[in-house]
């Protein structure tokens, strides 16, 4: 039977051991880094078709992630899907700034990618990004194939 | 309140489960600052008694008052109330095996009295003392003689003074040493201490030789006599003869009920 | 008794079964929370159910990290994906296999010492000694115990998952020779703090409330007899575990369906 001191002692060292844990696993394996850069404008993108863009998926710049989507919602009245992107303080993008749906890598998530424009005006909290491409949906593009294809042919008779 | 009778047992009723009672409408008194012995053979219901009188168990009817209060023992805060009055000691001692000697002895104390280390220290090794186990304080229960382990249990049951030590088959399993030892303790607390003492057993000439009262209970919990030690002993009832002498058939039978030797073993008797 | 009577008592039993059980567990949760209040007592127990798990979690977590990422390797070659081994190993860890195994191991060490110490303390009459002596067992043994359980349970399993992502780490970098650059960055982009680590300590918590209160359960309502203590253990060990993977399942339901 150890003394009262050890035992507490052990017990002490178990906890920080724990915590220690959670702290590496935090910091050292997930995102808890980059978790104070949360303070970000809140800007929203409206696309024709998000795809498979995720909440969280990252928002980059010439491959730099800038920012994460905070939400996906459709639009009642245009009918198109609204993404609302949060875009770090320190990063300011012109007024007329384009967002792309892009895939990463071939089979990988899909992100966001901001183009910036040429406007001096920057983009502030609340604004609307005006020029989206939407994602590249892989049936419109089969089927789109398919129809030039038929045309070729049409036309060759 | 001054009522001679400490206990009132008043008409009560009990069984484990419902269909088998093992109290049945029995009502008695014990009285206020002497060694009572309840006597009586396996499965009469002494055991049962010193439970309901503790509140661990609820009469199915009748009361059980301690002192002027009925016993609830639904009634947890009345029940923790009540059981700082009392000590109680097990059979086989019932210490906490993961503690020493002076810490199970000290474990009433530290609950309850409130009192500095310190003076627990005093305390313990003063109540050790009365059981003759001062010098064993700082023993791990692992290490303690079963004669010994009841000693320390018994120092426990008395670390608060209670007013009632309530004594589950004492002397069961003890050598003749150690069952002198134990029987003095019992009648020299009781002396000394004021308290009121239950002693459940059945071991007769110890307990005759300690107690102020007799209980003799019979199966279903029915008093077959009370007295004196001197007039159970002398008493010319059969059923009180045969526990008191302890012969091997009369009231109560030798024979499990069986069917006859006929039909058993397909002889003639 | 015709079958539909005793269909009926069998229902009856059970029910009534399964409040007692009920009532226990809320005993536990109540008097658990006071326990706060005599952190000796519940400090000693973290010392007996945390502490003296930590080699088998240690170890366990060690060895699951090791083959995980063996397995997770030969299991990417053929797509080309291996540099997102860290990330899956992690993830795999953290979500599912830290929280679940540590409570399976849990339950086979500290569940069944809980029980068999709770049955034969109650055989002893011990606690039965305690009540006559005005001290609730409840919140004396019972409380200490159930708290330090549910302090424990996450402590190791987050142990769990770190030390089995560091295995991982040592064979994927150290043995097979993968990039330790993409191995640590692309977990850090992608594993979230409180969706998967922290919904991993919910599920660790969750564990430890059902292990530890299954263990004290069986432990106090064994009979007080040699074969009653051992047969109260490996119900301990059974029931723990098909406890842990229900809840898994309904937790990971909840926590980690796409919205």
């Amino acid at each position: 039977m150890m003394s009262k001191k050890s035992i507490e002692i052990g017990v002490g060292l178990f906890v920080l051991l724990g915590l220690a844990g959670l702290l590496f696993l935090s910091l050292k394996a997930a995102n808890l880094a980059s978790f104070g850069q949360r303070s970000g404008y809140v800007v929203t993108a409206p696309f024709d078709n998000i795809g498979g863009l995720k909440v969280r998926a990252p928002v980059r710049s010439a491959g730099v992630t800038v920012g994460r989507v905070t939400g996906i919602t459709l639009d009642p009245q245009t009918f198109r899907g609204v993404v609302t992107l949060e875009i770090n303080e320190s990063v300011k993008f012109p007024k007329d700034s384009s967002a792309k749906i892009l895939t990463a890598g071939l089979l990988g998530d899909q992100y966001i990618g901001l183009e910036p424009g040429a406007e001096e005006r920057n983009l502030q909290a609340g604004d609307v990004i005006a020029s989206t491409q939407s994602a590249v949906v892989l049936e419109n593009l089969i089927g789109q194939f398919l129809f030039n294809k038929a045309a070729d042919g049409g036309d060759k008779k | 309140m001054n009522d001679p009778a400490l206990i009132e047992i008043d008409r009560v009723s009990f069984g484990y489960d419902a269909s088998r009672l093992i109290l049945s409408d029995i009502s008695l008194r014990f009285p206020r600052g002497k060694v009572t012995a309840i006597l009586g053979g396996s499965g009469c219901g002494k055991t049962t008694l010193l439970r309901l009188i503790g509140g661990i168990h609820g009469a199915t009817a009748g009361r059980v008052v301690f002192d002027g209060e009925v016993v609830n023992a639904r009634n947890r805060d009345q029940l923790m109330r009540l059981r700082r009055r009392m000590g109680m000691l097990y059979q086989f001692g019932a210490l906490f095996t993961d503690l020493s000697v002076f810490d199970n002895v000290a474990f009433p104390l530290r609950e309850h009295s409130g009192l500095p280390e310190a003076l627990i220290r005093d305390i313990v090794l003063m109540k050790l003392n009365a059981v003759g186990l001062r010098g064993a304080a700082g023993l791990k229960i692992a290490e303690v003689s079963g004669g010994m382990a009841r000693r320390v249990a018994l120092a426990r049951a008395i670390a608060l003074d209670p007013e009632l030590i309530m004594y589950d088959e004492p002397f069961a399993g003890l050598d003749l040493i150690s069952m002198g030892v134990a029987a003095q303790l019992i009648r020299r607390l009781n002396d000394i201490t004021g308290a009121t003492s239950l002693v459940v057993s059945h071991d007769v000439p110890e307990c005759m030789a300690i107690s102020d009262h007799v209980v003799l209970l019979a199966n279903g919990g029915r008093i077959v006599a009370q007295g004196t030690p001197a007039e159970l002993m002398g008493s010319n009832d059969p059923e009180v003869r045969q526990f008191v002498r302890g012969e091997p058939d009369g009231p109560v039978k030798f024979h499990f009920p069986a069917p006859s030797l006929a039909q058993d073993f397909g002889v003639r008797a | 008794m015709s079958f539909v009577q005793a269909l009926g008592a069998g229902v009856l039993r059970w029910l009534a079964a399964f409040g007692h059980a009920s009532l226990f567990f809320k005993d536990l949760l109540v008097h658990g929370l006071q326990a706060v209040r005599r952190p000796d007592l519940v400090i000693h127990q973290i010392h007996a159910i945390g502490n003296r798990s930590l080699v088998i979690i240690l170890s366990s977590g060690l060895a699951v990290g090791f083959v995980l990422a063996l397995q997770m390797y030969y299991a990417l070659v053929p797509y080309g994906a291996t540099e997102s081994l860290g990330l899956i190993v992690n993830l795999s860890l953290v979500r599912e296999l830290g929280p679940v195994v540590a409570a399976l191991l849990f339950a086979g060490r500290a569940g069944t010492s809980l029980t068999a110490e709770i049955g034969l303390m109650k055989a002893g009459e011990q606690l039965s000694a305690m009540e006559m002596m005005a001290v609730d067992p409840r919140s004396r043994v019972l409380a200490p115990r159930f708290l330090a359980g549910v302090i424990s349970m996450p402590l190791l399993a987050v142990l769990f998952s770190a030390v089995g992502i560091l295995g991982a780490w040592a064979v994927a970098v150290g043995l097979i020779g993968l990039d330790p650059g993409n191995f640590w960055s692309l977990m850090q982009d992608r594993v979230d703090v409180w969706r998967d680590v922290g919904n991993g300590v919910v599920k660790s918590a969750v564990f430890g409330v059902i292990c530890t209160g299954v263990a004290l359960y069986q432990g106090h309502e064994t009979q007080a007899t040699p074969e009653g203590v051992a047969y109260a253990t490996t119900r301990t060990v059974v029931v723990s575990s098909l406890a842990v993977l229900s809840m898994d399942f309904v937790l990971t339901a909840l926590m980690f369906s796409t919205p």
